[in-house]
């Protein structure tokens, strides 16, 4: 068995390489047509696109601890967050002294009458220092979470409601203007990213495209992960804890390495969503994202990685087009679906298709 | 003798008095016994479970332990494997190791096994897959993203499948098998960690007749190259396997001895025979 048949048979892999052809060739083809050109897709669809994207590398995130090392996270949006915030620390500093007030320092500080960069802003104006945050902070405070948790052996629904609670605690603070970080406002008005434009086309296309690098070179590893033999012992670890420790596997290793990569990956996701979307503040660690997380994630059906990519789609097209259309009722529906899905389907929209596939055979 | 390389057990000659030439990690039964309980009390609440507890196992011995409910079998197994704490006491594997200085994972790797009274398999993985799962090797989380199945490994997976009657499982999920197999497949997960100790609590529960004689003669040809413990209600099964029995009562050992010296001991007959 070769490396790559390990990860997929030959219609999974068509499927991935039809993927990657629409995002990284025929999206960006399409934008370079004139824009009153019938087939040229406008910046609201590559946007709409981009961060789904982006919410989808989440829900593989979540599915690797979730799906596959029975792990409910209920604060995966706070790592999502700290990533979107450590690439808007880079992207204020980008802004140089083009804001209102015509400050080096962004607006938010000018207002507050400071008179400079408190010191964990030191190096912000980095590129590179910011992509190493956006990799270390979500990680280093994963790590440390997870290694009281899982030492202290909290599992299940105490976990998540402890994650829960992390989530909303950052939240609070991200909110109050001492903190440094905008307030309530956050971090918007963005002008740059490494020099070019982040109104111009050609930059949004190409954050769309590295976008959609990173989410296949994800789904990639996270297949390998599951595959491997690592990925057999997380779900031999989510099914009998108790016979995987006495099998001699320090469980809580485990656990804490697919904790910390899964908070890795959600804060690389953050970091290409804030310049696509042009605004990163702390509504994002609002409990209710990180339950929406663990909805896509049902609704495609836990432990399949395709199926959560899907239902970060399902979910957020819908929301897109429920949120214009039915404002009032959003929630409701989200709130229904997710009842639905646990009561009827709970192997999600994956499960689906299995049953049509046994009817056929 | 080879054992789990990364543990690094301080030589605690002292502890039995002795001056030792410890080789760290490897266990020491030039005195004889490989597991020594001595003294060992552990309470919940109040209730004594074990009660100075103390016994010792010889190597490659077969030995069942008996006792009525609440006699402190199961704790007796939680206490050795790290699942549960001593309040006081010691527990030494051969002359150097002290078990209560070590974690679950680390005691399972220098060598004892452990099947639980309920038989806990993987459920959601194949037959065959539960074996790889188990089989020693490095369980670190770095060695097992990188690791590949050699024709060696594949091979002895194999082996046991044979051995255990599930060659024609090999491919179906653990959790569909019967209660019968899935006893057997524990065992042939233990068997997979080449354990110097086997602690097996009630490996015939739930079978029938016929799969209670071959667990029987599975267990014997153990005995020898591994120490095999055997918790157990069934007395005819025990009867038919033991050359030496423990009968625990209220924590404590309360006779020991062939399976006829006990069952002819007038406090045997008394607490738990019933007689």
């Amino acid at each position: 068995m070769g490396p790559l048949t390990r990860l997929w048979g030959a219609r999974g892999w068509m499927l991935l390489g039809g993927f990657a052809a629409v995002t990284l060739v025929v999206i960006p083809l399409l934008r370079l047509l004139p824009p009153d050109h019938a087939l040229y897709l406008s910046d609201y669809y590559v946007l709409l696109i981009g961060k789904i994207m982006c919410y989808a590398l989440v829900a593989l995130a979540m599915d690797l601890v979730w799906g596959y090392a029975g792990i409910l996270s209920l604060g995966h949006g706070l790592f999502f967050a700290l990533g979107g915030y450590a690439m808007g620390m880079y992207l204020m500093r980008e802004i140089g002294t083009e804001g209102q007030y015509q400050s080096h320092l962004p607006d938010y500080m000018v207002f507050l009458d400071w008179k400079e960069f408190p010191w964990y802003w030191a190096g912000s104006e980095y590129f590179w220092l910011a992509v190493l945050k956006v990799v270390l902070v979500p990680g280093l405070l994963a790590y440390v979470f997870g290694w009281f948790a899982f030492r202290s052996r909290i599992k299940g629904v105490y976990f998540s409601i402890i994650t829960q609670a992390l989530t909303f605690a950052c939240m609070l603070l991200f909110f109050r203007n001492d903190t440094g970080f905008g307030g309530n406002n956050g971090f918007t008005d963005f002008k740059r990213i490494l020099g070019f434009s982040l109104a111009e086309p050609t930059t949004k296309t190409a954050l769309f495209m590295i976008t959609g690098l990173f989410l296949i070179g994800t789904l990639l590893l996270c297949r390998w992960l599951v595959t491997s033999k690592f990925g057999r012992v997380l779900a031999a670890i989510r099914d009998a804890e108790g016979r995987a420790m006495f099998s001699g596997y320090n469980t809580r290793d485990y656990k804490l390495f697919v904790w910390t990569l899964s908070a890795v990956l959600c804060g690389i996701a953050g970091a290409l969503y804030v310049p696509q979307v042009g605004i990163i503040n702390p509504s994002e660690m609002s409990p209710a994202n990180s339950i929406e997380i663990a909805v896509w994630v049902a609704v495609g059906g836990r432990g399949s990685l395709v199926g959560p990519l899907l239902g970060a789609g399902l979910v957020n097209g819908a929301k897109s087009w429920f949120t214009v259309a039915f404002p009032d009722i959003w929630l409701y529906f989200l709130g229904a679906l997710f009842i639905g899905v646990t009561l009827f389907l709970p192997k999600g929209v994956m499960g689906l298709r299995d049953s049509w596939r046994r009817s056929k055979s | 003798m080879t054992h789990a390389s990364d543990l690094s057990i301080t030589p605690s000659g002292d502890a039995t008095g002795m001056a030792h030439v410890a080789v760290p990690g490897a266990i020491d039964i030039s005195h004889g016994p490989i597991l020594y309980v001595e003294g060992v009390s552990v309470s919940f609440d109040g209730f004594k479970a074990l009660n100075d507890l103390s016994f010792t196992l010889d190597a490659g011995e077969l030995r069942c332990i008996i006792g009525p409910n609440g006699a402190g079998k199961t704790t007796m197994m939680d206490v050795i494997t790290g699942k549960t704490r001593a309040d006081s006491g010691r527990l030494f594997l051969g002359q150097t190791i002290d078990l209560t200085q070590l974690t679950e994972y680390e005691i399972a790797r220098i060598g004892i096994g452990r099947k639980f009274q309920k038989p806990t398999v993987f459920e959601n993985h194949t037959v065959a897959e539960n074996l790889e799962l188990a089989m020693k090797a490095d369980k670190g989380v770095w060695a097992t993203l990188f690791n590949r199945l050699s024709a060696a490994q594949r091979e002895q997976v194999q082996a046991m499948l044979a051995r255990i009657g599930l060659r024609e499982r090999a491919d179906i999920l653990a959790g569909l098998l019967s209660h019968g197999q899935k006893q057997w497949l524990e065992i042939g997960m233990l068997l997979m960690q080449d354990p110097q100790i086997l602690l097996l609590d009630e490996p015939v529960a739930g079978m029938t007749d016929e799969e209670t004689e071959r667990t029987a003669e599975l267990l014997q040809s153990l005995a020898g190259r591994h120490t095999v413990v055997v918790v157990e209600h069934d007395m005819g099964f025990v009867s038919s396997i033991a050359r030496t029995v423990t009968v625990l009562h209220e924590g404590r050992v309360l006779a020991e001895g062939s399976m006829d010296k006990v069952q002819n001991d007038e406090r045997v007959i008394e607490v738990y025979l019933g007689r």
